[in-house]
């Protein structure tokens, strides 16, 4: 087995509630390799979501490892762990999530902006972006002025455009109709195709069917981790 | 991330909420401007005073009556201060041509250079060619007082000492007494009755314009022989003694020779029983200006409170814009955005909301002092406009801080789940 990309090792995370104490994850151990595409399902109250945010770096597990490319993040300060989430890291949220009143294009270039990458070079990666994901046209449209397919794909862009080692989607179809949904696994297809590594956090197993292997979380615990073989192209048929 | 983008994106934030935006700048606006305002007008004032003061002469020394009505030191006697009425008072408590020959002896007062003894008249009415008008001022007067009072002829010739001498019933005429009477006419020559007595237009003033409280070109100067023969009486005692001291470096020295002489010829010991006043200009501008300071300082300071609660309005909308953007501090955290670079966001916001409120104050507050503000031309000082836009931009900075940092340290799982 090749040197996994990010490995949780016997994460443990725990909410103090005053007198109450929370365990929202409880002996998390999980490896993924370049390329993967994984889904992580499990019912609300699950722990996916504390999955997904200890994953993102947005939070630290209370005990337990999280190596992410070699690095230890439990060890990095506030500074570092916002540079880990600018590089290492493409979130996709369910609510989009684009600032608003802000073009696309804007949207896009943003984690360059905090990247120090210069404007011109900004402008120049996230029309490529946003060419990826079709909506090369709509560079100039406010997120307000964009559907919530559009907006969706406008996030994609701007997660992949810093180049990071995972794309992490939280419940990425969750706020879309079926055409949309459809139209936002096929772009997740593509860019599994092209080599990237991306952790779906999904209750519906229409997504999950998408991705090469399935984590399902309950209680906090992780119950099953199975591969299979995607299913795409055969349910919408078109890529 | 630099100072350029973190500009834009707080031009892009404050533009979102142009109303709101403008309402808190207009706090500071108001602060700023109201500083320079309220800061030129005291300024002004002070140098109005400043100006009166010297238009009466800074060497100056000025002897009143202390019983006679006298202490009208800048009405300069236009009411008739000067005239004593009643008839029990001595006449050793008035000021008389006696007393203005002992000052003129150089051995006992050597640093007087000139004396001008002086009668005012009150309601004097002018009257030529069926134009009738009333001067502010009607001065009988020596040929000194001319140059102790800084005026110069204009046209015509001023009185001289024959004059004086000669009884001659010559009147030189101030600028506004001319307009009001001649119009556009000619005055040199001409024959003017005052108060029903012909009077011989010798020569006209050189316009002096307001001292900030009277028109100094409101004014006729005769002889004052003339004016005992007719209008005030041949015993009529003097308002004044307007005496002109060597430099201003000897005035108190020129103010006790003139006290030592006057104590001498109204037959009096102790110098706190004085029936006289004796004016120092030179005292009396440093007192007002002083005082003026004292007023520029407290109008300052009001302004400057108004600074301090636009300061606050600062900090109240950046309070609410912070709050309202919680979930887009998420988001930029989310996607790899610094404490420092959040902080700076909203600093950089917080400081051009009150920099640009403080441009336009200073702009605001420069055209406020372009008009008169309660009689008081104000006269801007550039200090007070160097330090309301600096307090300006270090209050937004200042009241900034609290609200970005409280943005800054945001966790950015909790912004994120803000709706």
């Amino acid at each position: 087995m090749r040197r996994p990309l990010l490995a949780l090792e016997h994460v443990e995370k725990r909410y103090d509630a005053g007198e109450i104490s929370v365990v929202a994850l409880r002996e998390v151990n999980l490896a993924v390799t370049r390329g993967e595409y994984v889904a992580v399902m499990g019912a609300s109250g699950s722990g996916k979501s504390t999955l997904m945010n200890i994953l993102g770096c947005l939070d630290l597990p209370s005990r337990g490892k999280y190596i992410l490319a070699g690095t230890d993040v439990r060890l990095l300060d506030d500074t570092d762990l916002a540079a880990v989430r600018n590089r290492m890291i493409g979130f996709v949220f369910q609510s989009f999530n684009l600032i608003p009143r802000t073009s696309a294009l804007r949207n896009v270039e943003l984690p360059m902006v905090y990247a120090g990458v210069k404007p011109r070079e900004r402008a120049e990666r996230a029309r490529v972006a946003l060419e990826m994901v079709g909506l090369a046209n709509r560079a100039g449209h406010k997120p307000s002025e964009l559907s919530g397919g559009q907006q969706q794909r406008v996030a994609v862009a701007r997660a992949i455009v810093t180049d990071p080692a995972i794309v992490l989607a939280d419940e990425p179809t969750g706020n879309l109709d079926t055409t949309s949904s459809g139209e936002m696994l096929d772009l997740l297809d593509r860019l599994h195709e092209s080599g990237r590594t991306i952790v779906v956090i999904t209750h519906e197993p229409d997504v999950a069917m998408r991705a090469s292997r399935v984590v399902r979380l309950s209680d906090g615990r992780i119950v099953s981790d199975e591969y299979q073989t995607p299913r795409a192209a055969v349910r919408s048929g078109s890529v | 991330m630099n100072l350029p983008e973190s500009t834009r994106i707080a031009v892009r934030g404050l533009s979102g909420n142009r109303l709101r935006s403008g309402l808190t700048m207009l706090g500071i606006l108001i602060g700023v401007g109201s500083v320079i305002v309220l800061v030129a007008v005291g300024n002004g004032s002070s140098l109005a005073v400043q100006k009166q003061i010297e238009g009466l002469g800074t060497n100056t020394l000025v002897v009143f009556s202390s019983r006679g009505g006298g202490g009208r030191a800048f009405g300069g006697g236009a009411g008739g201060g000067g005239r004593a009425t009643n008839g029990t008072q001595s006449s050793a408590t008035q000021l008389t041509m006696k007393d203005v020959t002992a000052l003129g002896d150089k051995t006992q007062a050597p640093d007087l250079v000139a004396i001008a003894p002086v009668i005012t008249e009150a309601a004097v009415t002018a009257t030529y060619a069926g134009a009738t008008y009333t001067p502010g001022q009607f001065v009988g007067t020596n040929s000194d007082y001319l140059s102790i009072r800084n005026y110069t002829v204009a046209e015509g010739a001023a009185f001289t000492a024959d004059d004086v001498t000669n009884r001659n019933r010559v009147a030189l005429l101030g600028q506004t007494v001319v307009t009001n009477l001649f119009g556009s006419q000619d005055p040199i020559g001409a024959t003017v009755q005052f108060s029903g007595i012909d009077f011989h237009v010798g020569g006209v003033l050189t316009p002096k314009g307001s001292n900030g409280q009277q028109d100094q070109d409101d004014i006729v100067i005769t002889p004052i022989t003339a004016v005992q023969d007719t209008l005030a009486g041949a015993n009529a005692p003097l308002s004044q003694i307007t005496i002109e001291a060597r430099s201003r470096g000897v005035m108190t020295a020129a103010a006790d020779e003139v006290t030592t002489v006057l104590l001498g010829t109204h037959h009096l010991t102790d110098a706190t029983n004085a029936d006289f006043q004796v004016l120092n200009q030179a005292t009396l501008l440093s007192t007002a200006s002083s005082t003026n300071s004292v007023f520029t300082v407290l109008l300052g300071a009001v302004a400057a409170i108004s600074l301090l609660v636009g300061g606050i309005g600062v900090m109240n909308i950046m309070l609410v814009t912070v709050t309202e953007r919680t979930r887009e501090i998420g988001i930029r955290k989310a996607i790899g955005a610094r404490r420092s670079d959040i902080l700076g966001q909203f600093l950089v916001e917080a400081v051009l909301l009150s920099l640009l409120g403080g441009v336009l104050g200073v702009i605001g507050g420069l055209i406020g002092s372009r008009f008169r503000i309660v009689g008081v031309t104000p006269v801007v000082a550039w200090y007070s406009v160097g330090l309301a836009f600096g307090v300006a931009v270090v209050v937004g900075l200042f009241f900034g801080l609290y609200p970005a940092n409280r943005a800054a340290s945001m966790r950015p799982i909790e912004a994120l789940r803000h709706e």
